[in-house]
C-alpha cells in the first residue's frame, strides 16, 4: 500500500510491533500477589516523561483516585491519551501532568460545559496536540492489541481532523478506495477502574466497556484500581466474567469509590454538585489554586477526599441515585 | 403569544424526523432529548445507540454523559465503543444527530477550535469525539443547532466533521462511504436539506412565525430555497406535554 496523503500531526509513540514484542516477551506473567497501595503503584509504574492512558469514559468508571495521586506526586512531562477524557483530563490539566496529547475528546465535560482549566492549558501553547476521533483512537489501541502496525479506517477522511492527526491515507489494494491508516498505539502505562479484581489482577466490571479491553491489551504496564478485592475462587467459578486477565496486570489497588466524583455502574452515580464546584472554581485562577490545594494536595488519599465530601452518607445518596430509587418511590402509576 | 420556546420547537421538529424502527446514534443534550421524545411518541421502536457502548436502551432519565448508566438502562447490550462504531461502519446505523460550534453551507462542522493557529488556538473546544466517525459512517447525518449568524459561517476555522466537504461529489471522492452524508439541519427557525447536485444548504420548511428572510438574516452564507417551502406544523399539545413532563422534567434543556 502506498501513501497518497500525509497528515501534519506529531506521532508521539512508536507503532512498530516488533519493538513492542520485545517488551512483551519480558513482561512479568507470574501469577503473583500484585496488591499494593495506590501511592506505591503510581510511584512504581507511572513515570515522568512517559505516555499515560486513563480507562473508562471521562466521568464514568474512570480511575479519578489515581488521577489525583498522579497530580499529588507531581508527575510532569507525560504524553496523554485524551480519548473520551473529561473530568480525568481536568484533574491532569490542573497538575500540568502532560505536555503532549493525542486527543479525540477533551476539554469538555459533555452536557455540563467546558473546563476552563483544560481549555486554558491547551490554548497556552504549552501542549503539543495531535487530533483524532473516538473510533480512530479505539482502532489504534486495537491495532496494538493485535500486534499489527496500523488499522485501516473509513473515518477522518476529507477533514482537518485528518490533517492534524498522524494518520496516513492510502489506496486499498482490494477495493481501490481511499482509506485512513491509523498507527498502533502502545501506551507506556494505563490505569483502569473496575468493580472486582482478585490479588493477581483478574478483573471484571459491569456496564459498558468503552475501549478498556483494547487499552488493557495494548498498554505496556497496567494498574487496576478496584472497588473491591475478591477471592480468586470467585473469579475461577465463572471465568467467562473476567474481562482483564492477570497476565496484563502489574498492580492491583483496592480503592472504594475510586471513580468518585464520577459514577460507577450499579454502584454510585456521579456527584453532579461536586463536578459543578470544579467548573465554578476554575473561573478564577486564585480560587482554583486554593480549590486544588484543598481537594488534592490537602488530602493524603482518596478516603480523605471522600470524607471531605460527605463520606458514607453522601455515597449512599449517590447509590440511591444510580439505582434510580427515586423513580421507584414515585412510580404510583404501576 | 407562543406557548412554546425555541428549544422546544427545535427538539420537536428533530424528533419528527426519526422513523419508527430505525437506528440512531446520538449524543447527550438536545439530540438525546429528540430521540427520547421520538421514542415516547411516534417511534416506540426507535433503536438508540450511544458511542460509549450503550445499545438500544430504554431512556427513562436524561443521560448527562454518553457513557453514564442511563445510556444502557434496560438496554439490549452494554457493549464497547468498537461495537457501536463498527455497526456504523458496517452500514447498520440509519441516523446520527450532532451539534457543533460552527457549520458551513455544505454541512461541515467545527467542534475543535476558533482561531487560525492550531498550536495556539483562540478558543479550544472538545474536538471530534465520535462526531467525525458518526458523520462519516452513518447513512444520514442530522444536525441540531440554534439559527445564529455566528454559527452558520462562510468558512469554518477547522473542519472537524465532514459534511458534503467542498460540495458536488467531493465527499464520495474523499473515500467516505458511498450514500452517506448530511440530511437535515434543524434549527429553532427552520428545517434545511441539501440541493442534490451542488450539495448546498437549502430551506425546506419554516417553523411558525419565521420567514425565509428571518432565517437568511441569521445565516452567514447564502441559503438556497426549496421549490416548495413547507410550514412546519406547530408543536402539538401532547408533544409538548411529553417533552416537559417525561423527557426533560428538570428543564435542563428546555429551561422550564
Amino acid at each position: 500500500m502506498k501513501a497518497i496523503d500525509q497528515s501534519h500531526g506529531k506521532l508521539f509513540m512508536d507503532p512498530d510491533p516488533d519493538h513492542a514484542r520485545k517488551f512483551f516477551r519480558k513482561k512479568n506473567r507470574k501469577k503473583m500477589n500484585k496488591v499494593m497501595d495506590l501511592g506505591q503503584a503510581i510511584e512504581t509504574f507511572v513515570l515522568d516523561g512517559e505516555y499515560l492512558a486513563i480507562g473508562g469514559f471521562g466521568s464514568n468508571r474512570t480511575p479519578i483516585a489515581a488521577c489525583h495521586e498522579i497530580v499529588r506526586q507531581g508527575r510532569k512531562g507525560m504524553g496523554f491519551l485524551g480519548h473520551t477524557s473529561t473530568h480525568d483530563m481536568q484533574v491532569l490539566s490542573a497538575g500540568e501532568v502532560y505536555d503532549r496529547i493525542d486527543i479525540s475528546y477533551g476539554v469538555g465535560l459533555e452536557a455540563r460545559g467546558l473546563s476552563r482549566c483544560s481549555r486554558a492549558y491547551l490554548e497556552s501553547g504549552k501542549v503539543m496536540v495531535t487530533e483524532w476521533t473516538n473510533y480512530a483512537l479505539t482502532a489504534r489501541l486495537k491495532a496494538a492489541s493485535m500486534g499489527i502496525p496500523f488499522m485501516p479506517a473509513r473515518t477522518m477522511l476529507g477533514t482537518d481532523t485528518f490533517k492534524k492527526s498522524a494518520a496516513i491515507q492510502a489506496i486499498c489494494p482490494f477495493t481501490n478506495t481511499t482509506l485512513a491508516l491509523v498507527p498502533a498505539l502502545y501506551p507506556d502505562v494505563a490505569v483502569i477502574h473496575v468493580h472486582e479484581a482478585d490479588i493477581y489482577g483478574n478483573a471484571r466490571f459491569k456496564g459498558i466497556a468503552v475501549a478498556d479491553i483494547e487499552l488493557a491489551h495494548a498498554s505496556k504496564r497496567l494498574i487496576i484500581t478496584t472497588e473491591r478485592l475478591i477471592r480468586h475462587d470467585e473469579i475461577s467459578r465463572d471465568p467467562s466474567m473476567t474481562q482483564i486477565p492477570f497476565l496484563l496486570v502489574d498492580a492491583v489497588c483496592e480503592v472504594p469509590y475510586g471513580a468518585y466524583p464520577g459514577g460507577m455502574p450499579g454502584e454510585y452515580f456521579s456527584d453532579e454538585d461536586h463536578l459543578t464546584d470544579w467548573l465554578d472554581a476554575e473561573k478564577n485562577d486564585e480560587t482554583f489554586n486554593a480549590f486544588i490545594k484543598k481537594e488534592i494536595f490537602g488530602c493524603r488519599n482518596h478516603e480523605d477526599y471522600l470524607n471531605l465530601h460527605g463520606g458514607r452518607e453522601r455515597m449512599a445518596a449517590l447509590r440511591a441515585e444510580e439505582c434510580l430509587l427515586h423513580k421507584e418511590f414515585y412510580r404510583e402509576d404501576v | 403569544m407562543k406557548t412554546y420556546n425555541h428549544m422546544e420547537m427545535m427538539i420537536i421538529a428533530a424528533a419528527r424526523e426519526l422513523e419508527n424502527g430505525s437506528t440512531a446514534a446520538v449524543g447527550t443534550g438536545a439530540p438525546c432529548a429528540a430521540a427520547m421524545l421520538a421514542q415516547k411518541t411516534h417511534a416506540p421502536d426507535l433503536i438508540i445507540l450511544f458511542e460509549a457502548g450503550g445499545i438500544s436502551p430504554r431512556l427513562v432519565d436524561m443521560p448527562i454523559s454518553v457513557g453514564d448508566s442511563r445510556t444502557f438502562h434496560q438496554a439490549s447490550k452494554a457493549g464497547t465503543m468498537g461495537d457501536v462504531m463498527d455497526a456504523c461502519a458496517r452500514g447498520t446505523v440509519d441516523y446520527t444527530f450532532l451539534g457543533g460550534a460552527q457549520i458551513d453551507r455544505y454541512g461541515n462542522l467545527n467542534s475543535t477550535m476558533i482561531g487560525r493557529d492550531h498550536k495556539k488556538p483562540k478558543v479550544r473546544f472538545p474536538g471530534s469525539g465520535g462526531a467525525n466517525d458518526f458523520a462519516s459512517l452513518c447513512w444520514r447525518t442530522m444536525v441540531m443547532t440554534v439559527q445564529d449568524k455566528r454559527r452558520f459561517v462562510e468558512k469554518l476555522d477547522f473542519i472537524t466533521t465532514p459534511g458534503w466537504l467542498d460540495g458536488g461529489n467531493s465527499r464520495e471522492q474523499s473515500g467516505l462511504p458511498r450514500g452517506t452524508g448530511p440530511y437535515r439541519i434543524i434549527t429553532h427557525m427552520a428545517v434545511m436539506d441539501f440541493e442534490p447536485v451542488s450539495k448546498r444548504m437549502r430551506v425546506i420548511s419554516l417553523h411558525p412565525g419565521y420567514s425565509f428572510d428571518d432565517v437568511q438574516e441569521e445565516c452567514g452564507f447564502e441559503l438556497l430555497r426549496s421549490e416548495i417551502i413547507l410550514d412546519t406544523p406547530k408543536p402539538g399539545v401532547s408533544e409538548l406535554e411529553i417533552l416537559r413532563k417525561e423527557v426533560d422534567p428538570r428543564g435542563y434543556l428546555i429551561g422550564r
